[in-house]
């Protein structure tokens, strides 16, 4: 059921840092071509970037070692965790790369995730350890505190940066506005999660923003002040906040390129590309022909498709489908057994047209298949869709077979207004 | 409270701060516009109505940062809401009896992609990505006669 390892993935935690680049540069579960400077490729003259110092190997498989439940169409990398200023490190794999968030979430051991070291905790001005709260679009949640670590992906490190441990039973019980009053679904277990953490590079550096700095109202549930056993909504300096790692590197610190080979029709059980560090910082991170799409401030574009454009639509490698539009609208039957999901009779072609703030428009071509029919050995798949009211959700699907440039916005790209989105 | 005159007939337009008063603004969805007095204070900062033809829409701007409308039939009933936000409003006080679709939508795995439901007694849809959350629902046979789905925005 689950695709056996490589002999030589490395999955123990605490191995020593030396040991982490060439971690990163071993493939672990994956089919990933030569490792060569050149690396592999899609179609449309990929290029996908080979191991260097602004790069890790970005994979598509099943999830973590201990998942029971396959992860389907997740992307992961590892990286490399450590006491702040120290070298007590460990390595954490399974990272859930996620363009629809921003900062580092670590799933604590104590329920199953990898994390075992001891973070320091952030607090507050009055020395109030902080918390937080992060709710799903279905009301679930994930809890925990907010810590710092230095956190290093190949040769790139963010110094004593603010993380979100959740999972963590040591710290504070949820508050109610957190899990509405016991509710809500608790997310803070690995099999509901699905990983062992996500790191959030999408287009922003801040998880709040100004919204959680001061103003009339606390936003919330997002940030507490735990003086005691209880915690309180509470305000947080940007510095203090939970943050796009990849903002806080010295450089290559303006955005990210997601780079995943193309799958068949029939999916794959794992695939391997990279996760490139910075854009137009480095000899393989620059723009060259890629069409441009500046984004809102909802971080959103617009789409497209048969003359009805589609202003709320976005792209997010942390949705596991492409999500779009309706059953009449699409002609295809949502599937019985899974409602999320699309299920036509045969494969489905479409087209729809891309633009952003700018003038660029970019058309883009996509195929859906019947979600119950697809081959449940695999997990990768470019052709898995399902319905979203009034908008195209560009997930995971999107992303394969072409390499996808995040900026951050407020950081500088050359020549270019950010953020963005370009492929 | 100042009531403006009603100058033009098919839209009149009020807007009202209900800091203190208990005044009776939102309810559940498939609820009684009328039937959440004790509800009042929990939920609102501001509340903006807009009448329509057929239908008022109630808009509140919670105290932890979202947007909720309720649609509200000239019967007094919520047939549809709609929420919009950097955070979730209090869904349990949106959907009302039908606040467990919503948390039952995904029981296995955190969602990963928008949550729908498409049902003759239930129109859900939930989805948005970090900082955007939005979503609405709506009841297809309370909808009051010529108003369309997608009069719920």
């Amino acid at each position: 059921m689950r695709s056996s390892k490589h002999p030589f993935c490395l999955r123990t935690a605490g191995l020593v840092a030396v040991l982490s680049l060439l971690a990163f540069a071993l493939a672990c579960g994956s089919n990933h071509g030569s490792l060569g400077s050149g690396g592999g490729g899609g179609n449309n003259n990929q290029v996908i970037a080979g191991p260097g110092p602004n790069v890790v190997t970005l994979t598509v498989d099943p999830g973590p070692a201990n998942l029971v439940n396959p992860y389907t169409n997740g992307s992961f990398v590892s990286a490399n965790i450590c006491l702040p200023g120290t070298n007590t490190c460990q390595t954490v794999d399974h990272l859930l790369v996620d363009t629809g968030s921003f900062g580092l979430r670590l799933m604590s051991n104590t329920n199953g995730g990898a994390l075992t070291l001891s973070l320091p905790q952030v607090k507050d001005s009055n020395n109030n350890p902080i918390g937080e709260c992060i709710q799903f679009i279905d009301n679930s949640f994930l809890w925990g505190p907010v810590v710092t670590a230095d956190v290093q992906l190949s040769n790139e490190i963010a110094h004593t940066l603010p993380v979100h441990v959740v999972g963590d039973t040591n710290f504070n019980t949820v508050p109610a506005s957190c899990s509405s009053n016991g509710t809500g679904i608790d997310r803070d277990t690995l099999e509901q999660l699905g990983a062992n953490g996500i790191l959030g590079v999408g287009g922003v550096q801040y998880d709040c923003g100004s919204a959680c700095v001061s103003g009339s109202t606390i936003p919330t549930p997002v940030y507490y002040s735990c003086p005691g056993s209880t915690c309180n909504s509470s305000f947080l300096p940007l510095t203090s906040q939970v943050q796009n790692p990849v903002a806080l590197f010295a450089t290559d610190n303006n955005g990210v390129i997601l780079e995943l080979p193309s799958v068949s029709a029939s999916g794959a059980p794992s695939i391997s590309g990279s996760l490139v560090f910075g854009i137009g910082t480095q000899s393989n991170n620059a723009l060259g022909s890629a069409s441009v799409l500046t984004l809102d401030n909802r971080l959103d574009l617009t789409t497209t498709y048969k003359g009805t454009p589609y202003p709320n639509s976005f792209v997010d490698s942390g949705s596991n489908g492409l999500f779009f539009l309706d059953s009449t609208t699409t002609g295809m039957p949502i599937c019985t057994q899974a409602t999320s999901f699309y299920c036509p009779s045969s494969t489905t072609n479409f087209s729809a047209t891309n633009n952003g703030q700018n003038a660029t428009t970019t058309t883009v071509n996509f195929s859906i298949a019947n979600a119950q029919s697809l081959n449940g050995n695999n997990v990768a798949f470019n052709d898995l869709g399902g319905p979203q009211s009034g908008a195209f959700d560009w997930g995971l699907p999107f992303f394969m077979g072409r390499n996808v440039f995040v900026s951050i916005a407020g950081k500088t790209v050359t020549s270019q207004t950010t953020p963005f989105v370009a492929y | 409270m100042n009531w403006i005159s009603r100058t033009r007939p098919f839209r009149l337009l009020l807007t009202l701060s209900l800091l203190a008063l208990a005044l009776p603004a939102a309810a559940s969805l498939g609820g009684d516009a009328t039937s959440v007095q004790s509800d009042a204070s929990q939920m609102k900062a501001q509340l903006r109505v807009t009448q329509k033809q057929s239908y008022a829409v109630h808009e509140i701007q919670t105290e932890s940062g979202a947007t909720v409308r309720e649609y509200v039939s000239p019967s007094g009933k919520v047939f549809g809401v709609s929420w919009q936000g950097p955070v979730l409003p209090d869904m349990r006080q949106v959907l009302g009896a039908y606040y467990s679709r919503l948390t039952n939508a995904s029981p296995n795995r955190r969602p990963q992609g928008p949550i729908t439901i498409n049902e003759p007694g239930l129109v859900l849809q939930s989805s948005g990505h970090m900082r955007v959350y939005t979503g609405k629902a709506y009841i297809p046979q309370m909808l009051p006669e010529g108003v369309r789905p997608d009069a719920i925005q």
